[in-house]
Formats: C-alpha cells, sequence, structure tokens
C-alpha cells in the first residue's frame, strides 16, 4: 500500500531508477555472441531512462508541488514514491526528486546514454559489461533519488560495486591495484557514512515533529490521523509492529526515522512541538521550567544531545559524513585512488567516474550533510572552506606535474571539485549580515552548477583522451602535438569543451566558478581573493595541454597513421557535450530555473536554523554542563523539549 | 529615421551574423570568398556606428542647451541628469545565484521566495561609447579588406573571418554592455578571439606558445579584474553602471546619474584604492601595461592585419576604456589616478627604450604601441576632463596612425616574403612605392610632427600632463617628452632602414618583389590620408572634446571642462617644445641611418659598453625576470606537488593498505600446518592459564 505519492509517479520514479537494473536482468538471458544486440539494448534502455527523466523535468513544473504546506516547502521534492519496505525499522522505499536532484538525475541518466555510446569499443565480455554498466546507472540513479537514508546507502553501496569490477576487469594495465583501491577508498567512506546514519537514526524521534511538519516531510504514517495527543493511536497493531515492541505503549518509546526530510527537520530543531506530557517522564521539573514558553518553537532538537567532548551528535555525525563524502568528492588527502582508477578505467567508465560518481559526495553534502547537521557545518565550516580550497590550488597544481593526459584530467577534476566543497562550505548567512542568504545561497547554487559543468567537462574531456588513445594506445603528453591540423573537427569539440572546462565567460565552466567565488568572497575575502588565483593555474594547464596536444606542427608519438578523423559515432558523444558547454554557458537558467527554489529552501532553512542557534548561543554552553543550568537567571529560556528529551533518553539507556 | 536603440542593436549584432555564417558555410560554401559575410556585416555596421555618432551628438547636443538654457536652482542640487547616455535592456536572467542587485546595501529582501535577485543585458550608448565603436568599426573593416589580399590563399581563410567577426562582436560588445559582470564577460571573449588569433597559424610553435603566453598573461591581470568586480559588487551591491527604476525606486548603479551628482558618494579609503588598483591590474593586462606588457610584442607572432587590428588598435586600447569608463572610481581613491599616470609614463618611457635596438619591425612597431597606451594611461592618469579628453583623442588617432603602421609593415613582410627582420632589407622605396609614402604618413603621425593626428594628440597629453602640479606629474611631463624624441628616433630608424640605404632584398622573396593588390593598397591610402586629418579636423573644429564631455563618467561634478586652472604650461610652449623634440630625434636617425655608418658604430660601441645596448635589445630582460622570478617557481611547485601526491600522500595510502597483510604475515607464520605444533601450543596454552588461575 503506497503511503503516498501518485500511481504515476511511483511507476515514473521506479521505472527510471530499475529501468536499466530490469533492462540488466533481460540482458542475462540475452545470447552471449549477439554482441551488437546486447549494446543496442543496453543503449536503448538507457535512452529510456533519458526520457523518463525528460518527462519528470516536465511534471515537476507541471505540478503542484505535494505536500505543501506552508510556503517553505513549496520547493520541497514534488514527486514522491513512499512505500513501507522495511517496518520493522522504519525503513521506507521512499524516492522524491526536487531541484536539487532533478539536474543531477538528468545528468546521469544523459551521460549514461553518451557513454554507452563511447562503450562501442568494449570489446571483451560485452554482455557481462553491459549488465554491470546498467547496474551502475540504477546504482546513480538510486542515490539522487532516494529520501530514505538506508535507501540511500543501498544505492551508494551498489554503485561500488559494478564498478569495482568495470574497473578491475576492464581497465588498463594496474587495473587491479586501481579497482583495490577505489573498492577500498569508497567502503572506508561508506563505513563512516554508516556510522553517522545509525547515530543519526537512533537519536531520532519524529514524536517530535509538529503534524504540519511530518506531512512536508513526507514523514506521516499512512492514516493521517496521527495522535499528538498522547493518547492510544488509533491503529495499534501497525503501531506496535513498527517500532517491534507489542508490550509497552508505543508512544512512550522513541519513533526512529531514516527519513531524510524529517531528520532534517529534527536536526534544525524546525517547528518542535512541545513534548506531550505522557512522553515526559522528567516532567515536574520540565513543566516548572518550561512555564511561558508552552508552544514557543524550541531552540534545540534530539540531534543536539551532547555525544563526546562536549560535542553534539550532529555535530560528530557530520564529521563522519563529511569524511564519507569527500572521500567520494575526492577531497585532498582522501583523493589519490581517483587518479589511479580514471587511469585504469576504460573510457566510458571514466566519463561516468567523473562526470556522476564525483558528484555523488557532493550531492550527500548538499542533501544529508548541512541540513541534517546544521550545528556540525555551521562550526566546522571553516574545516570544509579550507579543504576544498587546499583540493582547488593542489589539483591544479599536481596537474599541471602531470605527463599522463588522462592523469591530468583526473588532477584537474580534484581541483575543480574543491570548487563545489567550497561553495557548499561558505557558511555565509550569521549576524554580521542580518541573516540574509543571498551570498551563501550564490555559494550553493555555484556548486551545484559547478557539479553540473564539471559532469559535462569532465566526461567529455575523459572522452576526448579515449579517442585518442584508441587511435595511438598512448597518453603521453610530450608524444603529442599537431592533433588540430590532423584531425579539425576532433580538435574544435576538444577546444570548446577544454575552454569549457577552463571557466571561460560564455561557457558553462565559468558560472559556477564566478558564484562559488562570490559566495566565497562575503565568507572570507581571503578565501575568494586565493580561491581566485586557481583560474590562472587552470588556464595555465588547460592551455599547455592544447598547446601540446593539438597544436604544434606535427605529431610527435608512435602509430601517426592511426590519426583519422573522427567517426559519427565519436561525433554523437562528443559534440552534445560541447553544445552544453555552451548552452549552459549562454544561458544557465536551464538548471537554475530547476534548482534555485530547493536550494534557496534549503539555504533558507539552514539560515534560519542559524539565527536560532545563535540566539541561544548561551544555552549552548550550558548544553556541556547540565548541573549548572539550576543556576541559570530565571529569564533564560530553557528550551524545554530538548530536556524532557535527555531525561528520556538518559532514563533509557540506564 | 532609425532610432538610436536599433542602431546600437544592427551594429552590435551584424558581426556576430558574419562569425557565424562565416563558420557555418566557410569550410564548405564560401572558401575563398569567406571574406563576403564579415565585409557586408562590417560595412553595415560602420555605417550604423557612424549614424549612431551622428544621432547621438545631434541628441547629446540638444539636451546640453536645453539643460543651459532652463534656470538652474542653486540651494538643491541639480535634478536633470548629467552628461547623455541612453541604456537598452535587451533581456533579463531572472534566478538565483546569478550575480544581482540583492546585496548588502539594498534592503533585505520581504519574501524568502520572493522575486530573485536578476541580471539585465543591458547596452548603453553615450559618447564615449559611441567614439569607441565607431573607431573599432573603422579599423576593422579597413582591416577587413585588407585581409583579402594579405590573407588570401591561406588553407584557414574562412577561421580567419570568423575570428575577426567574432572579435568585433566581442570588441562592440565590450564598449557598450552597461554592467561589470558583462564587461568581463567580453573582456575575456576578446582575449579568447586575441588567443585565437595569435595561434591563428598554429603549427608554428612559436605561435602557440606566444598565444598562450597571451591569455596567461591577461589571465592575470583579469584575476585582479575579478576580484576589483567582486569588491565593487560587495561595496556598491550592484554592478550595473546605470540607474535602475524598479516599481518607482531608483536602484543606483555604480557610474549612474545618482552617483555621479553625488561623488562624495564614492567608497574611498581603503576599498576605494583596493578597487581602483585591482581595475587597473586589469586594464595593465590587456593594454600590455608594465609589469604585464610582456606578451604583447610575442603576440607578433599571429598575422599582421590581426596586429593591426587587435594588437595596435582596438583590443588593447581597453584599458583606457575601462579607465577613462570607471574615472570617479579611480578619482574617488586617493592615490588611483596617481599610481594609473605612472604605470602609464613609465610604461611609455621603458617600452621607446625598448624599442630603440629591436629588429623585428613588427616588434618595434608592437613596443611603439605599448608606449603610445602608456601616454594614454598617462594622460587618463591626471584625472582631469583634459586629460582625459586627451587620452582619448590619442586612443582616436592613435588606432588609425598605428593600424596603417601595421598595415604598411604587412605589406612589406609581404613583399619581402615574410621575413620582416629589418637588417635583412633596404632600400625598398622604389619597389614598394604605395608603401613608402603611406608609412612616412604613418611614421609622421606617429613621432608627432606637425599637421599629422598624433601631434595633436600627444601634444594635448603634454599639456594635461605639464598642468598638473606636484613633483610626480613634472617628472611624468619630462618623461613623456623624452619618450616623444625616442619615439621620433625609433620610428625613423625603422623607416630609414626599410625604405632607404643601399638596396637589399632576401632570399625568401625570390627576386620578385611587388606591390600587393589593390584590396591592400586601398585600406592604406584611406588609413593615411585619416592620419593626415583626423587630429587636425577635431582639434580646430574642439569636435571630439565637446562631443566626448557629453559622456556621464566624464561630467562628474568637480571635474568640470572650463574651470579656473593654474596655467602652468601654455599650449604654444608644448607645442614648441615637442615639435624640436621630434625634429631632433628625426635629425638622429637620419644621421645615422642615411649618413656615415662610423657615427652609428661609433654610438652602438659606446652603448654596449655601459651595458645600455644589451638593456635595449635584451628587453630590459623582463621575460627572462618572469621566467625565474614566477615561471620557474611555480613550474617548481607543480613538480613537488606531482611528487609529494606520489611519494607521500600515496606512498601513505599504500601502507595503510599493506597493514592488513603486514599484520596477517605476522600470524601466518604460526598456522604451519603440523599438528604436533598445535598440540603443543594448546598445551602450553593450559599451562599458562593454569599457572594463572593458581596464582590468581
Amino acid at each position: 500500500m503506497p503511503l503516498e505519492g501518485s500511481w504515476e509517479s511511483t511507476a515514473l520514479l521506479t521505472l527510471i531508477v530499475f529501468g536499466p537494473a530490469i533492462a540488466a536482468l533481460g540482458l542475462l538471458l540475452a545470447p552471449k555472441r549477439r554482441t551488437r544486440a546486447i549494446k543496442l539494448l543496453s543503449l536503448s534502455a538507457t535512452m529510456v531512462v533519458l526520457v523518463g527523466t525528460g518527462y519528470l523535468c516536465f511534471l515537476l513544473k507541471q505540478s503542484p508541488p505535494i505536500g505543501q504546506t506552508d510556503g517553505m516547502s513549496a520547493a520541497g521534492p514534488a514527486v514522491v514514491v513512499r512505500l513501507p519496505w522495511i517496518p520493522a525499522f522504519g525503513v521506507e522505499y521512499f524516492l522524491g526528486v526536487d531541484g536539487i536532484s532533478l539536474p543531477l538525475v538528468l545528468l546521469t541518466s544523459f551521460l549514461s546514454v553518451l557513454a554507452m555510446l563511447a562503450s562501442w569499443t568494449i570489446q571483451r565480455h560485452e554482455k557481462a559489461y553491459c549488465v554491470l554498466f546498467l547496474l551502475l546507472e540504477t546504482g546513480l540513479l538510486g542515490v539522487f533519488l532516494a529520501l530514505d537514508f538506508f535507501l540511500f546507502y543501498v544505492f551508494w553501496e551498489v554503485t561500488l560495486l559494478p564498478m569495482y569490477f568495470l574497473i578491475g576487469l576492464w581497465g588498463g594495465p594496474r587495473r587491479e591495484y586501481a579497482a583495490v583501491k577505489f573498492f577500498l577508498f569508497t567502503l572506508a567512506g561508506s563505513v563512516l557514512m554508516l556510522v553517522a546514519m545509525l547515530m543519526l537514526y537512533f537519536s531520532s524521534d519524529l514524536r517530535l515533529l509538529s503534524p504540519s511538519e511530518l506531512a512536508a516531510c513526507h514523514a506521516g504514517e499512512a492514516s493521517p490521523s496521527e495522535d499528538d495527543s498522547g493518547v492510544e493511536p488509533r491503529k495499534p497493531g501497525e503501531s506496535s509492529e513498527r517500532f517491534g515492541d507489542t508490550s509497552a505503549g508505543s508512544s512512550d518509546r522513541p519513533r526512529h526515522t531514516f527519513n531524510l526530510l524529517a531528520l532534517a527537520a529534527l536536526g534544525q530543531s524546525r517547528n518542535l512541538k512541545q513534548m506531550p506530557a505522557s512522553f515526559a517522564l522528567g516532567k515536574a521539573e520540565s513543566k516548572e521550567k518550561s512555564s511561558g514558553v508552552e508552544g514557543q518553537a524550541a531552540t534545540l532538537g534530539p540531534l543536539d544531545r551532547p555525544l563526546l567532548w562536549g560535542k553534539s551528535v550532529q555535530w560528530w555525525a557530520f564529521l563522519l559524513l563529511l569524511a564519507g563524502f569527500l572521500v567520494k568528492v575526492p577531497s585532498v588527502p582522501v583523493h589519490t585512488w581517483l587518479p589511479d582508477a580514471h587511469v585504469e578505467a576504460p573510457t566510458p567508465i571514466s566519463m561516468l567516474l567523473a562526470g556522476v560518481l564525483l558528484k555523488m559526495g557532493g550531492y550527500g553534502l548538499l542533501r544529508i550533510a548541512y541540513p541534517i547537521c546544521p550545528a556540525g557545518g555551521y562550526e566546522l565550516a571553516w574545516l570544509v572552506c579550507g579543504l576544498g580550497l587546499v583540493s582547488m590550488i593542489y589539483g591544479a597544481f599536481a596537474a599541471l606535474a602531470q605527463k599522463d593526459f588522462k592523469r591530468l584530467v583526473a588532477y584537474s577534476s580534484v581541483s575543480h571539485m574543491g570548487y563545489v566543497v567550497l561553495g557548499l562550505g561558505v557558511w555565509s548567512a550569521t549576524a554580521a549580515v542580518g541573516y540574509r542568504i543571498d551570498a551563501w545561497l550564490m555559494g550553493s547554487s555555484g556548486a551545484l552548477f559547478q557539479m553540473i559543468a564539471h559532469g559535462i567537462t569532465s566526461a567529455g574531456m575523459f572522452f576526448l583522451v579515449g579517442v585518442i588513445y584508441d587511435r595511438v594506445h598512448h597518453r603521453d603528453l610530450d608524444q603529442m602535438g599537431g592533433l588540430l591540423h590532423r584531425m579539425p573537427s576532433f580538435g574544435a569539440v576538444s577546444i570548446v569543451i577544454f575552454f569549457g572546462a577552463m571557466g571561460l565567460p560564455g561557457l558553462c565552466g565559468f558560472v559556477g566558478e564566478v558564484l562559488v567565488l562570490l559566495g566565497a568572497w562575503h565568507y572570507s575575502a581571503w578565501v575568494a581573493a586565493v580561491g581566485a588565483t586557481v583560474v590562472i593555474l587552470t588556464a595555465g594547464y588547460i592551455l599547455w595541454t592544447i598547446q601540446r596536444v593539438y597544436l604544434g606542427a606535427e605529431y610527435r608519438g608512435p602509430h601517426p597513421e592511426a590519426l583519422e578523423p573522427m567517426s559519427c559515432r565519436e561525433m554523437a558523444v562528443a559534440l552534445p557535450l560541447a553544445v552544453l558547454a555552451v548552452v549552459l554557458g549562454v544561458y544557465p537558467q536551464t538548471v537554475f530555473s530547476y534548482a534555485e527554489p530547493s536550494v534557496r529552501q534549503t539555504i533558507q532553512q539552514l539560515a534560519d536554523w542559524t539565527r536560532r542557534y545563535e540566539a541561544a548561543q548561551p544555552s549552548a554552553a550550558n548544553l556541556a554542563n547540565p548541573a549548572s543550568s539550576e543556576t541559570q537567571p530565571v529569564n533564560f529560556q530553557q528550551p524545554s523539549v530538548f530536556q524532557n528529551h535527555s531525561v528520556t533518553v538518559a532514563d533509557v539507556d540506564r | 529615421m532609425f532610432g538610436i536603440e536599433s542602431l546600437l542593436v544592427v551594429t552590435v549584432v551584424m558581426p556576430l551574423a558574419a562569425a557565424v555564417l562565416t563558420a557555418l558555410f566557410g569550410p564548405r560554401l564560401l572558401r575563398s570568398q569567406s571574406h563576403w559575410p564579415t565585409i557586408v556585416a562590417l560595412a553595415i555596421s560602420l555605417a550604423a556606428s557612424l549614424l549612431l555618432v551622428w544621432q547621438v551628438a545631434q541628441e547629446a547636443e540638444a539636451t546640453h542647451t536645453a539643460r543651459q538654457n532652463e534656470p538652474v536652482p542653486s540651494a538643491q542640487p541639480t535634478s536633470h541628469s548629467l552628461g547623455y547616455e541612453r541604456t537598452l535592456t535587451l533581456w533579463t536572467w531572472t534566478g538565483g545565484g546569478e550575480v544581482g542587485q540583492t546585496a548588502l546595501s539594498v534592503q533585505p529582501v520581504q519574501d524568502p521566495l520572493g522575486p530573485p535577485p536578476r541580471i539585465e543585458v543591458t547596452l548603453r550608448i553615450d559618447p564615449l561609447t559611441a567614439i569607441m565603436l565607431a573607431t573599432v568599426l573603422t579599423i576593422s573593416f579597413l582591416v577587413a579588406v585588407y585581409s583579402v589580399g594579405y590573407m588570401h590563399g591561406d588553407p584557414g581563410y574562412w577561421r580567419f573571418y570568423s575570428y575577426i567577426a567574432l572579435f568585433v562582436f566581442s570588441m562592440c560588445m565590450l564598449v557598450s554592455v552597461s554592467n561589470f559582470l558583462l564587461l568581463y564577460v567580453f573582456w575575456e571573449a576578446v582575449g579568447l578571439c586575441s588567443y585565437l588569433l595569435i595561434g591563428f597559424w598554429y603549427q608554428r610553435p612559436a605561435a602557440a606558445a606566444a598565444g598562450k603566453k597571451a591569455f596567461l598573461v591577461n589571465r592575470v591581470g583579469d584575476f585582479g579584474f575579478a576580484l576589483g568586480v567582486f569588491l565593487l559588487w560587495l561595496t556598491y551591491g550592484t554592478l550595473n553602471f546605470h540607474d535602475v527604476q524598479t516599481g518607482g525606486q531608483t536602484q543606483p548603479g555604480i557610474l549612474g546619474q545618482t552617483f555621479l551628482q553625488q561623488p562624495e558618494q564614492y567608497v574611498g579609503g581603503a576599498v576605494g584604492t583596493a578597487i581602483a588598483l585591482l581595475l587597473m591590474a586589469g586594464a595593465c593586462g590587456k593594454s600590455a601595461q608594465w609589469p604585464l606588457h610582456v606578451w604583447l610584442p610575442d603576440a607578433m607572432e599571429g598575422p599582421t592585419p590581426v596586429s593591426a587590428l587587435i594588437h595596435a588598435a582596438t583590443m588593447v586600447t581597453a584599458g583606457v576604456y575601462l579607465t577613462a569608463r570607471c574615472l570617479p572610481l579611480f578619482l574617488a581613491a586617493p592615490i588611483g589616478p596617481l599610481v594609473v599616470a605612472c604605470i602609464g609614463g613609465g610604461t611609455a618611457l621603458l617600452a621607446a627604450l625598448i624599442a630603440l635596438t629591436q629588429t623585428d619591425l613588427k616588434r618595434i612597431l608592437a613596443y611603439s604601441t605599448i608606449s603610445q597606451l602608456g601616454y594614454m594611461f598617462l594622460a587618463v592618469g591626471t584625472g582631469t576632463a583634459l586629460g582625459v579628453t586627451a587620452g582619448m583623442f590619442h586612443l582616436f588617432t592613435h588606432a588609425f596612425f598605428k593600424a596603417l603602421l601595421f598595415l604598411a609593415a604587412g605589406s612589406v613582410m609581404h613583399a619581402m616574403g615574410g621575413v620582416i627582420d629589418i637588417r635583412q632589407f633596404g632600400g625598398l622605396r622604389r619597389h614598394l612605392p604605395w608603401t613608402h609614402t603611406t608609412m612616412l604618413f604613418g611614421c609622421l603621425a606617429l613621432a608627432g610632427v606637425v599637421p599629422f593626428a598624433g601631434f595633436w594628440s600627444k601634444d594635448a597629453i603634454l599639456l594635461a600632463v605639464g598642468q598638473q602640479e606636484g613633483l610626480v606629474y613634472q617628472v611624468l611631463g619630462w618623461a613623456a617628452t623624452a619618450t616623444a624624441f625616442l619615439t621620433a628616433f625609433y620610428t625613423f630608424r625603422a623607416f630609414f632602414r626599410t625604405f632607404y640605404g643601399p638596396e637589399r632584398i632576401p632570399e625568401e622573396t625570390g627576386g620578385h618583389v611587388h606591390e600587393g593588390p589593390p584590396w591592400m593598397t586601398a585600406p592604406l591610402v584611406v588609413l593615411a590620408a585619416a592620419s593626415l586629418v583626423v587630429g587636425a579636423y577635431f582639434e580646430w573644429t574642439h569636435g571630439f572634446a565637446h562631443f566626448l564631455a557629453q559622456t556621464p563618467s566624464l561630467c562628474l561634478a568637480g571635474l568640470a571642462l572650463e574651470g579656473p586652472r593654474a596655467e602652468l604650461v601654455s599650449h604654444s610652449q608644448v607645442a614648441l617644445l615637442s615639435t624640436l623634440v621630434v625634429l631632433a630625434g628625426i635629425g638622429l636617425a637620419a644621421l645615422l641611418y642615411l649618413g656615415s655608418r662610423t657615427v652609428l658604430e661609433g654610438l652602438t660601441r659606446a652603448s654596449a659598453a655601459v651595458g645600455l645596448y644589451g638593456l635595449s635589445y635584451g628587453k630590459f630582460f623582463f621575460d627572462e625576470l618572469y621566467q625565474a622570478v614566477v615561471v620557474m617557481p611555480l613550474t617548481g611547485l607543480a613538480r613537488l606537488c606531482g611528487w609529494l601526491d606520489n611519494q607521500a600522500i600515496d606512498r601513505a595510502v599504500d601502507d595503510v593498505g599493506a597493514a592488513p597483510r603486514a599484520l596477517g604475515a605476522l600470524f601466518r607464520s604460526l598456522q604451519v600446518g603440523l599438528v604436533p605444533f598445535y598440540a603443543l601450543a594448546m598445551i602450553l596454552g593450559v599451562l599458562v592459564l593454569l599457572g594463572a588461575l593458581m596464582t590468581g
């Protein structure tokens, strides 16, 4: 029984996510020798998914947002699917799409089509390759669509295994080393994320959310008559089944959740309702203290409970999530899997790896780490910005030093994804600017745009490297040259894509970089100024690459006879990327019109949280030492919900 | 008649259409006729821009007269607008994230989901823009015509015209946008066109390297420019030049009427200075001023028409345009104008000194361009109406005679089979009569001999600098005068060595020396005529200064054209001095290069003995200096990063990966597979356990 979501959206989202997987199952039945048919079938599967996501755009523009309870949630996930999956732990099959995920979903399905086209050159075990490829696409789409943390984690891991085999079986000479390295790095990141997920799960309590918030977060039960007065729920059977406890009154137990939206509401202490009397064990004191604050919004939620060394649950969870996501981004110093994986992976897999997989990290930060753990993001903004900045500069320098074309592109990815981290990290909506979100919004939208732009340009660059490699079978930058003369159309497309990566105005890279730097400027002018030097370094390595590979009199490497012009198939892969690089650069609204409302909502919520948090700073100090709360002045408003809750948890623990 | 707005759009859009058409149809369809779209489009644009100048002049005059006739209430600040400007919003990018008009200084957004900040694509027309458009399009058109002859038969013929048209579009947009962000966009776009055209013959390694160098050095300047734009946005909360009316409210633009009428509102102090210096960094990059001048001489690797158009007449003057446009921002900074003047004056002298000993005809002209651009910055850096007018006037006249000189040099190069070293040819005046005569006009104009264009504008600059009080400006005035002498000398050195002396013809010509086709000579003649008349005509009619003074940015309060000023030097004094100096320079050149060789050799030997010759010939070793101070450390750092990544970070990762295996290896030795060993271990373990229990 679907909890929420129309029949249409259920079918559509499920088709998008599982379409490739179903096609992969179908492929298993196909005869192994019909390689051409297998590739065509895979290609058509990716195309169907692309059409589906295109229809999703249309739907998102058309349909009134679902679950709209107030102005703020207008931009929340509009097309959702929600079905119970593992009811005992509150795990749901919960997918949804909003302005943040839609561009990435589109990018994924689009690049999948192009990468499948680029896979025509795969000559070994085509059937297995296509099956794994399609499974990978399912995992990627699932990551961007999942709104349940558990489901998100599952999809996250689903991407891992196909990637491991795709690198390890179809890769270059050191493919096994690269695949194992990739696997271990990502797995370490996932483990950290798993710990954070469990921490958040066990700290969460849906009972704290007001009905309107529950509805907005799609976290309500199937029956809309969720009772918040502490009386017996109307469906005791389902309720007790849900919490795996039949003996006690269900409402005494915290209702944990994996719902990302509900976790965000809890993390930001948004519209928390007062704890009903029957939930609270320390009722008497709390009544005493909280007299007069009844009905007011609480400032501290369940995730603000101190955990270790005076830091709250969400602070630690943020740290873990940050580490997990930064591995994927990747950020210095956990980036070294990337060059190896890229160099060894076959061309289409490099395209997907750079174009989509890296975006999972940035998406995770924006969708999970920041909304759910604002306290961590707020206090560790310096760390995030610092890592972003270091990645930008270090990646650019390392790219300058490379001799291998593909390694150079890989390090440029590290540099460009540094912009994403920096743009997300600039927590600038503080009291100093009156909690205005413009600059921060700029940074975050810029980061999102940069992810899309980088997805296009990096996939393009890896494909171009692949085109050369297919012909001359080497990637040594010192043994190239003169390709513009030998392959004019290839050279022209390459130069557009490379300049797009360089951030030339009018091409896609520029918009994201400028917005990120403008956003960073409000956080710290020095960060922005230092970050802006990267544009010089980027121009340095890109222009030098163009000079070494495309310009010059004559090709200087082996196999000069193999340098024939691009085939139609290759053109069909490269040209759309070049065109998109121009279109997005000239008219970035195509992304912003979808992304802007959602990013704005996320940032606005975080800015509101910051306002509450900074206003309650004295209580945060108090948090570390609960005993001192007795000595607080009378006019100090101790947030009653938090206190009730902390006592409850403590009691249960005992 | 046509409206001003539609004229502006036609002017700007035609080159873009030509670029797209040529790119689409050039390679297959047009081939050797690829010049037609560009030439037709530029002719239309040129006509439209001239019409535009005329209409703007009419309207500006009308508003000016109307304003003077109306009684001005003295008690309150004037309510009417300063100068003449029209803006035309083409379309609006709405949406968040985009740089818009909401920032710190305006009231907070009421509705969090309210109308997002927006950026408008707005074109503007005022006298400054009109002059720039007319200049750019005139030179572009003539260069496009010349290139039909010069580039004839090149395999990349269509590519050349496509790039040229794209460049003209970008340049027109650069001077007519009304927003700093868009200005930056087209600032980079002209840089891209410059990169593509310098590296037009990309198969030549030198051309590829020169393109890269030009782009990178410009990027350094653009880095400063971008920071300046960020700072402007942070300070003023907008990036528009003009005021925007939204719902009855006026949103003041940075160079809009609101600020111009109250110039004390401009942010001064450290922030104002930072803005001015950062913008100047951008201008230095684009206009090849010290310390970012090193790219321009190398840019001569491009085809000569490109050098004439982009690297002499138009793109490199964008920096001067920027400083003139942003004059209020420079005036707001305490030392802003002074820095501009010092960089300009210093660069003028430095480049002239380098040009003395160069042997590549085009590079001599390149250094001369740097030097003349320095003059323009010096003039704008006086911060007076007189100075800015003089600077823009020099920009205007310089475009004609420098384009002429480059095209004439191209004609020489064309005849010499690609040889451009003045040591390898000489006495060409009988073979190239047209080139000889037109180049003489250009040289006279560049040197600043009386009725020629350069004389008037250079004099105006010397006068404007001389009018300034203060030791620094006095020194700069003398430096400028010395530069005038050097200019006359090196110009005629190149001229005499090319066209006079014993006849020498390099082998590359194959003994077949001839003038170019009419496509090439016609533009030369037109430009030569212009070099003769434009200066005198506008000087005598005062048309240029009067027209330019209607630019809003330049009629800032306190920058009145008329007004009491200390007459430090008179016009006639300056004219006399500069004429004497110039004649001395020409005379010296004649003495050395037309007279006996002994004087020349003696002088060369003497200057070489004290190292001056080597210094000048080595271009003051800026390339070597930057190589050692900037390029080497950065590549070293890059190599260090690459090494660090491989040897430190990745090694650590591998070591962490190897740790479990090492641990496993440790315990693996215990798993020997011998049952007695396991039994022994078991017994020992039991004994230890028992012992522990008994003692415990």
